[in-house]
């Protein structure tokens, strides 16, 4: 029987899903934080964002579908923080909008800004997006400062659902460490994920020996802040919330959600453990060109893991810091039972969304980019 | 509630949604044309036909970029600045946009990476089937945002729910009324052949361009060939969706409808006004009504109520419109006390009371009901320019497509010069027909239900206007050099002639 429950927590499991699959998808942006120091001439530059290229589509139409889902499944969230957090999400939506054109503009004529302009709104997206997005995740545990009030729509004159508390709209977020250090964990985790998929896509002995190299640092400096954040995660204060929706704070709540769900606790170490070993295994061996997606698998499971964490086992997965009734869990903040339905109807396309997507990235990825296919393609960026 | 809150919230929306309108009507047309003309090279196997569908994909390409840029701010600005609307609707809003999503989106980002970089790595076939595909992926997606803009401008299929204060969708079936509703239905089809109609003269606009100059002639009449008749098909199928759109706003949004005409007092045989006092007699109530007499209201109807509706009941005034509205509001905030104090009788008693007066529910947050009426003056004459250029496309068209079976086009170089005019013609077209249908929903962000002062975000307005110029710059960047961009490719020009032996 498909209850109402039921379908909130499948939701909040897609939501999850495309969070994972987001965070997998900035190895884009972490090339872009990357390439110029680690080339070594304009053609293996020419090589890498021509790579990065390719796929950063892909990032974008996650982003939009992960927002879209959101707002058709949680919009009180959707209202909520981007209502609220109004300059955390400008700055990152600023940050991919100035993205999405620099590929195709760089390198035509009469472009106004010349190709170092646009390399360096790619850079400055690298930078920023995947560390804005990955300090605005850590919210769900760090919590925010709002309120919410259904009722207040009835009052004239001032009739506003959810207010921010902080002046600051979003940024004071970056003032709390933990916030930032799981954005600086993202932001090197995209750079990591980034060199396995230079490493894969691209054949250039130079680069490929010097990605290898900088994996080491770059994985090293991953892991102590992901550690970090899990310790700090695993030994926090949650705000729990009982069927009833009372809600209370719960000591190690997110430690207790892991061990009483076996599924999401596999979840997080086979993930883990795939993101280990293809890093791993790409640093030790050099004919080794298949890290990518072993790490790429392994950031899907293990973030998904995560947001199951956040909003799974009678947990807000939106805590308040100044009022904990406002706070928003899954029953108290999803759509209605009939759009759930629809919508859970159309997920069931999800697979072949996949399914094609996959083909058709094999397809144009066949044949890895090398100097001489540079010189061959038209379409160039 | 901030006075200039609500303005610049207004402005930043309507900055952001009139610059990707100017860039997502050349994406649904010029990806149909491009489809054809990648069809004719796979069934000819022609090379040449192979070369002139990658110039138009240069541009393609470089439009379609700054579109899907515009387009991720638009999707969130509806949470940071609506956070209100987002709330009360996002039960009914979202599902279209998620869907996009899922849908349409990934169809799109995914086969326009075949499009550009497959061509030598895929079959033709699969190759073709790319191209067709990024462009169903665009109209997909189109139909998805214009479904719930049509929502927005005419809400069914929705039970408002006094528990979590908001519109939920009454039923898994309601889900089809909302995304077939007569409007989303007529909005897509207009929306999207306009996006043809852009694509068309687009093409040939240059391809006129070329022909004055005696450049890439072959090129240009080629293109001119597939430009000018689909062009056509899509002025008539324009025009037909139109007068359909026509008749439906004339039904649930009359007021919209007065105001394109600055029609003051309504009438049974209401007429078309042309430009100033030259006015068609009766024209406005058939193209409203399709039938002979059928009464028309106009503003002062509208606001003062009286007049018999389509169902022989007579119109409430404003005045007693907003008094159910207060009822609305003020039944819905009694109701939640009652519920908290466990009293089921009252609960009932106040619900079926806002049930009642729910129709009304958004005149409550109206103030003066002067606040009803939209910017008579911009929409008369946006409606006025949208309808004229449209039906002076039309016009080029025809002249085209028989000049051409007569082998003289280059004998009227005046024709060609006025083709490649209606370039930024039919862009100031299609932003006329969107201040039409988004200024002529004011004071509604949702028709009666939800008017823009409820809808907003709670931000400093200095935070909205410093976004806004923000915007304003990027967008403007963006558009001077996507402009930069396409000037130098057309000048450059596809340059087949060279390349390609003239086999046909």
């Amino acid at each position: 029987m498909i209850t109402y429950d039921f379908l909130q927590q499948y939701w909040w499991f897609l939501i999850s899903l495309l969070g994972g699959l987001l965070v997998f998808l900035l190895f884009v942006q972490g090339g872009n934080s990357i390439y110029q120091s680690l080339s070594y001439d304009e053609t293996s530059r020419r090589m890498m964002i021509n790579s990065t290229g390719r796929k950063w589509e892909f990032t974008f139409t996650t982003l939009v579908t992960f927002g879209g889902a959101f707002f058709a499944s949680f919009p009180l969230f959707y209202s909520t923080s981007f209502g609220g957090a109004y300059w955390l999400w400008m700055l990152i939506l600023v940050s991919f909008v100035l993205q999405a054109v620099s590929y195709e503009f760089q390198s035509k004529m009469g472009n106004v800004l010349g190709k170092r302009g646009y390399r360096l709104l790619l850079q400055l997206n690298g930078f920023m997006g995947p560390f804005l997005l990955g300090a605005t995740v850590a919210t769900f545990f760090t919590g925010s400062e709002f309120t919410v009030n259904q009722f207040r729509l009835s009052e004239i004159g001032n009739p506003i659902v959810s207010i921010w508390n902080s002046p600051w709209h979003g940024l004071e977020a970056l003032a709390n460490p933990w916030n930032v250090v799981l954005g600086l964990a993202v932001f090197f985790l995209a750079r990591v994920l980034a060199l396995q998929y230079f490493i894969n896509n691209l054949r250039d002995e130079v680069l490929e020996s010097r990605a290898t190299v900088r994996l080491v640092g770059e994985t090293a400096l991953f892991l102590v802040f992901f550690l970090a954040f899990l310790g700090r995660l695993l030994t926090m204060e949650g705000l729990a919330v009982d069927p009833a929706g009372i809600m209370k704070p719960e000591p190690y709540k997110y430690f207790f959600n892991l061990i009483q769900q076996p599924v999401v606790l596999v979840l997080f170490l086979v993930g883990v453990a795939l993101v280990l070993y293809g890093t791993l295994r790409t640093i030790l061996s050099k004919t080794f060109r298949r890290g990518i997606w072993f790490s790429g698998t392994g950031t899907v499971l293990t973030v998904t893991a995560l947001f199951l964490l956040a909003g799974w086992n009678g947990t807000c997965y939106y805590p308040s810091s100044i009022d904990p009734n406002s706070s928003l869990h899954l029953s108290n903040s999803c759509a209605s039972m009939p759009t759930l339905q629809v919508m859970s109807i159309v997920s069931l396309l999800i697979p072949f969304v996949l399914a094609y997507i996959f083909y058709c990235w094999r397809a144009i990825d066949r044949k890895p980019i090398t100097r001489e296919e540079l010189d061959r393609e038209k379409h160039l960026y | 509630m901030d006075p200039s809150l609500i303005d610049w919230s207004r402005a930043q929306f309507a900055l952001t949604a009139m610059y990707h309108w100017l860039f997502v009507p050349l994406t649904l047309g010029l990806g149909v044309i491009m489809g054809i003309m990648e069809t004719i090279y796979v069934v000819r196997g022609d090379e040449y036909w192979r070369r002139l569908t990658q110039f138009w994909m240069k541009i393609f390409g470089v439009n379609f970029a700054v579109g899907v840029a515009t387009g991720l701010i638009l999707e969130f600005e509806f949470g940071t600045n609506w956070s209100n609307y987002s709330w009360l609707v996002g039960d009914i809003f979202g599902a279209p946009l998620a869907i996009e999503g899922i849908l349409a989106f990934f169809m799109e980002s995914t086969f326009i990476a075949v499009m550009y970089f497959g061509w030598d790595k895929v079959s033709k076939r699969f190759h073709l089937a790319s191209t067709w595909l990024t462009t169903l992926g665009a109209t997909i997606s189109a139909w998805w945002i214009l479904v719930a803009n049509a929502w927005m401008q005419y809400p069914v299929g929705m039970t408002f729910n006094p528990d979590t204060v908001r519109n939920e969708m009454s039923s898994l079936g309601s889900f089809f009324t909302v995304a077939f509703s007569p409007m989303a239905v007529t909005k897509f089809c207009h929306t999207v052949m306009s996006g043809w109609l852009t694509g068309a003269v687009v093409v040939v606009g240059i391809s006129a361009w070329y022909l004055v100059r005696h450049r890439e002639e072959r090129f240009a009449r080629s293109s001119m060939l597939v430009g000018s008749i689909f062009g056509l098909v899509a002025c008539a199928l324009v025009m037909l969706t139109g007068d359909t759109s026509g008749v439906i706003v004339g039904k649930t949004q009359p007021m919209k409808l007065a105001a394109f005409e600055g029609l003051e007092d309504g009438s049974e045989h209401a007429p078309l006004t042309l430009v100033g006092d030259l006015k068609v007699p009766n024209m406005l109530t058939i193209l409203a009504t399709h039938q002979w007499t059928g009464f028309v209201p106009g503003i002062n109807d509208i606001l003062n109520g009286g007049y018999k509706l389509p169902d022989s009941t007579l119109a409430l005034s404003a005045e007693e419109k907003m008094s159910h509205g207060a009822i609305a509001l003020d039944a819905l905030t009694q109701y939640r006390t009652a519920k908290a104090e466990g009293s089921t009788e009252k609960v009932e008693d106040l619900r079926a009371k806002l049930q009642e007066n729910l129709p009304y529910f958004g005149y409550g947050h109206i103030k003066d009901k002067k606040d009803l009426v939209p910017p008579v003056g911009l929409l008369f004459w946006s409606f006025r320019i949208m309808v004229g250029l449209g039906s002076l496309f039309c016009l080029v068209f025809v002249l085209i497509i028989v000049l051409q079976y007569r082998k003289k086009l280059t004998r009227w170089p005046l024709l060609l010069n006025v083709s490649t005019w209606c370039i930024p013609l039919v862009y100031i077209c299609s932003q006329a027909g969107w201040i039409c249908a988004e200024v002529g929903r004011q004071p509604w962000a949702i028709q009666d239900l939800l008017p823009v002062n409820a809808a907003v975000s709670a931000l400093q307005s200095s935070s909205v206007r410093v976004t806004f110029f923000i915007f304003l710059l990027i967008f403007t960047l963006l558009l001077v050099a996507e402009l930069g961009i396409l000037f130098r490719v057309v000048k450059k020009g596809p340059q087949i002639e060279e390349a390609t032996p003239q086999n046909t």
